[in-house]
Order: C-alpha cells, then structure tokens, then sequence
C-alpha cells in the first residue's frame, strides 16, 4: 500500500507538541550525574557539591542565553506546569494588595486558566480575552483590558494546540508603558522561535524540558530582576533558588535543559528551515487532493512544527484510529472524557462541528521526508474512506446544507 | 482509549455500508444524531412484502464506537421482523463491542437509529395505505 513502508518505524511520532523525545547529545551530558557525580549542589562543605553547583549554573548560563537572560533570573523547576503557577499565583498574591487584576486569553493552556481561578477564589478580578479567529489577541482588546489595578498580563508565547505566535514583542511595550507585569508560557517557544526577554519587555518566562528534547520533570521560570519583579513562593523551604523555589535540585536534569537549550541555540535555523519544508510538504500533500481541509490559527505568524487541521464531514477520533499509525492528538471530544470539543478551537470562532473533526499534527527535529510522505498517503488514504462513510459527505455532495437540518441534540 | 477486537473490526472492515433510494416504499430511512454532538449515524432499511427486513445499510459520522456500533446493527437487523428490530437494546450492543462507558452513548444512537428508521418505514406504508384505500374509494 505504501512504497515507503520497508524503511520507516512505525508508529510515527507526530505529537511533539505533547512531549519529544531526549536529544541524545543531552542524555550524554546527562549520564554522570546519574552516577559518579551526585553531590546535592546546594552543599557548599565540600566537592561533591561544588561539582554538582558548577553543573547546575553552567545550565543556567545556556538557559539564561537562549532567551538573552541574567543567569541569576533563572530559576529552575519541575516543568513549565510549576513555572505558570508560580509566576502567576506567586506575583499576584505578592501585589495582592495594591493590584488584584489579571488580564490573560480564553486560549491559554490549563494550567495557566486554573491558576487564575485559584486567584478568583481569593478575591482577584481576571479578564479572560477572546481572541480572534486566527488566534491571535487583538492589541486593542488587551489596552482596553489593561486597568490601574492590573498586576500581570499573561499570554501564551507558541501556542500548544494552533502554532500561533502572538505579538509578544508589542505586547511587552504595552505593559511596560503601563507598568505591567508580562508573563509569557513559552513551554512551546524556547528554542523555537528566538526570544529575548529584554527586547520584548518579559518580566516572567515559563519554560520546559520536555518540549524541547530535554527530560521531562524539569523547567524553568525566568523571573526578572531589573525592573524587579517579586514574587510569594508556593514551596516553603530552605530558599533555593532565590527562595522563590525550595527544594533540592536534580542536577542531572538541570544540566540536561542547559544542553537542550545549547543545543536549540545552535540549531534553531537550521532545524526551523527543515520543519518548515516538511510543514509544506504535509500541508500540500494532503490539501492539493481533497476539499474542505481548514488550518486552524494564523497561517503566518505560527510555529511550523504544528499543524492543526479540521477535516469537514470526518469525526476527529475516527480519523485517529484510521491512521493508527501515526501518533497524532485530536482536538475532538471523543478522545476525551468531556465529550466537549476543544475550548481552544471553540474560542477562535471554529464551528462546534468542524471542531469536532480536528487533528493536531506535530513536526519536530527528528521527523523524516518519508515520514511525512507516508503520513500523507495514511491520511488522505483515511479521508477517502471515511468520507465515503460519512453521511454528512453525503448530503453535502447532494447539495444538501446541513445547517438547514433540525438536528436532534443529545 | 482501548478498543474490543470486534469494534476495531467493524471499523475497519465496516458491514453494510451504503445508500438505499430513499423514496421507495420499502425503505425505511433512520437519521439521528447531531454533527455539533460529533455524531450523525444514517441507517436505512429494506423490508420484504412479509414484513422482514431484507436489506440494511448505513452511513455514520463519529468516532469509531459510533461507526462500529452502526455497522452492527445492520448485521443484527437483517432477517429480523420490524418487531424483533425494533426490540434490539443499546445495552446488547455496547456488550457486544465490550463499548467503554465514555462510548455508551454510542450505542443508544444506534439504537435510535433502528427505531427512526422503522417509523420512517411505517408512516412510509401507512401513507401508501391510505393512498390506496382512496383509489379503491
């Protein structure tokens, strides 16, 4: 069925937005502090101690330099999950009393949205933005959102589900001119995109190991020190990390971001170039043979190592286990427990029935051509025939407009 | 999520699948569903002048619980009388594709299916009836 079967592995990875896999050239760099070097680099009486912090702040130099960061404004964490919680719940109850207002979008990752809440059930106001249909926030929305009482603004950088950049750089500007504090989630930016924290005005950055080929369970926050941003932690303990984060380090996962990070400096062009062409690749291969495919979120101002498609007339989860061999996420309800279709898609305006149809595909540093040629022949393979079983491919074949029909809702 | 063998089968390999001329008297035509809902699943049914169901086809829109609940159903229907189909229960199906409780609901569509298409059939027939009691008339 496919001529390229023979020399591709199956399954096909193509969820990098959900995780990627470990650099080897970071698990290399990783491996002795699983073994010899195991000093807890908070002992400052001896070697092994000293060895592990050497460690430790060389990773926070290569973290710090891939955003155009101080070094010291690094802290390290569990994964961009902790890094949101912190900068958001631990500046809003440090401000608490002078600015209890938090502007952020409907489209921000859960963790982000559930923090917030946590903050409303202590007293705070959150606006929560829509944005437009191509996902972006509207700059006009946000100024008008943006009251004497607003301590942070916090926007997603890449964003985890449609790929789109949003105006970071403006963004900042209009913060700081407002003396606001700008938080950005970047777990699917660094080292995607280039940053720089100084050039676009960001007072907190989230970042993540396991979104750019380094280990999970470890991530980092940015927290700037001029202008001086505080910050109430959420951990109490001996005060690592500034005392905004308590707690032991893991070195060998501290030292595996750093060289992600390195690494992602280095390569960021060159792997950019090459996930764009398969971008392309995978975007004509399926949308130059069949009608009715829409990309969700900007075309332009994205990420190209995603790809969110809705399929009209073919129900997202079936299209999944069509294509079992691909390893793809459905914005879809029927993958999940909620039965609901993504609040994400349903927030940028994308029809309730066409959200239903979505697949998010992920394209990362170790995809292939052959790769995306046989994810191309699976999927349009798949939309043949699951259009010829659709019944709503059917009647709108024969004409028929299926807005016009009384649906039974169930 | 992880599926019976015998859903991923009617999956893959769905039965019956297909169109019947939805005007003529001995169809009996079941759509249910909703696309907003994420499933729409169209079943057709064919009966013989003895009142069993000769022929069944279907079309489904949804996930692959729906998809393989539906073609089931055309199997199961098939030689059965309108009576004996429409007795067909969501619970026998969503047992026999070893349906996930998040997938129940699947099975109750098809169910549904099966009753609207056997009331299309009816108010079919009925009508006929009348038209030709009043030519007799």
């Amino acid at each position: 069925m496919n001529e390229h079967r023979a020399n591709i592995k199956l399954p096909i990875y193509l969820d990098y937005q959900a995780t990627t896999p470990l650099d080897p050239r970071v698990l290399e760099t990783m491996m002795p502090f699983l073994t010899e070097t195991f000093g807890n680099p908070h002992s400052r009486s001896h070697q092994f101690g000293w060895e592990a912090e050497t460690a430790v702040e060389k990773a926070r130099d290569q973290v710090a330099s891939l955003i155009n960061a101080k070094p010291k404004d690094v802290v390290f964490t569990s994964g961009a999950t902790e890094s949101n919680n912190i900068a958001i719940k631990g500046v809003g109850r440090f401000y608490k009393d002078k600015r209890n207002h938090i502007v952020t979008l409907s489209t921000e990752h859960k963790c982000v949205l559930e923090s917030c809440r946590a903050l409303q059930q202590e007293g705070f106001d959150v606006t929560y933005l829509n944005v437009q249909e191509n996902g972006l926030v509207d700059l006009d929305h946000l100024r008008e959102a943006i009251t004497d009482k607003t301590v942070l603004v916090s926007v997603m950088a890449v964003h985890n589900e449609i790929g789109v950049i949003q105006p970071l750089k403006e963004i900042g500007a209009m913060c700081r001119e407002r003396g606001v504090f700008f938080h950005t989630d970047a777990a699917q930016a660094v080292g995607k995109i280039p940053l720089d924290v100084d050039e676009m005005n960001i007072d907190l950055m989230s970042i993540s190991g396991h979104k750019i080929y380094g280990p999970k369970g470890v991530g980092a926050l940015y927290v700037r020190r001029k202008p001086r941003v505080r910050i109430k932690p959420i951990f109490s303990g001996g005060g690592q990390e500034r005392g905004m984060r308590s707690g032991t380090l893991a070195p060998f996962l501290c030292v595996g971001l750093g060289e992600a990070c390195a690494i992602a400096e280095k390569d960021m062009g060159a792997d950019n170039e090459r996930i764009r062409n398969l971008w392309n690749r995978l975007y004509e291969g399926i949308t130059s043979v069949n009608d009715e495919i829409f990309l969700n979120g900007d075309a332009e101002n994205r990420y190209y190592g995603n790809m969110n498609l809705s399929f009209a007339y073919i129900e997202g989860e079936s299209l999944m286990m069509g294509i079992k061999d691909l390893a793809v996420s459905s914005g879809s309800a029927c993958t999940s427990a909620s039965l609901e279709p993504s609040y994400v898609l349903r927030a940028l305006g994308v029809d309730v029935e066409l959200a239903h149809t979505s697949i998010r595909m992920g394209i990362g540093r170790f995809t292939t051509e052959e790769e995306i040629d046989y994810a191309v022949t699976e999927i349009n393979e798949n939309i043949r025939r699951l259009r010829e079983l659709s019944p709503l491919w059917e009647m709108a074949q024969e004409g028929i407009d299926i807005k016009s029909i009384e649906w039974t809702e169930h | 999520m992880s599926y019976s063998d015998k859903l991923i089968d009617h999956y893959e390999n769905p039965r019956n699948v297909g169109a019947m001329d939805k005007n003529d008297d001995s169809v009996g035509t079941g759509l249910v569903g909703a696309p907003a809902c994420g499933d729409v699943m169209k079943l057709q049914i064919k009966v013989g002048v003895d009142g069993v169901i000769e022929d069944a086809k279907f079309k489904t829109f949804g996930c692959g619980s729906a998809i393989a609940s539906s073609s089931l159903v055309t199997e199961w229907v098939k030689g059965k009388t309108l009576d004996e189909a429409g007795a067909i229960k969501n619970t026998d199906i969503a047992e026999h594709l070893a349906l996930p409780p998040v997938k129940i609901h699947c099975s109750v569509l098809a169910e549904d299916a099966i009753k609207a298409a056997i009331t299309d059939y009816k108010d079919k027939s009925d009508a006929a009836d009348a038209d030709s009691k009043e030519e007799v008339a």
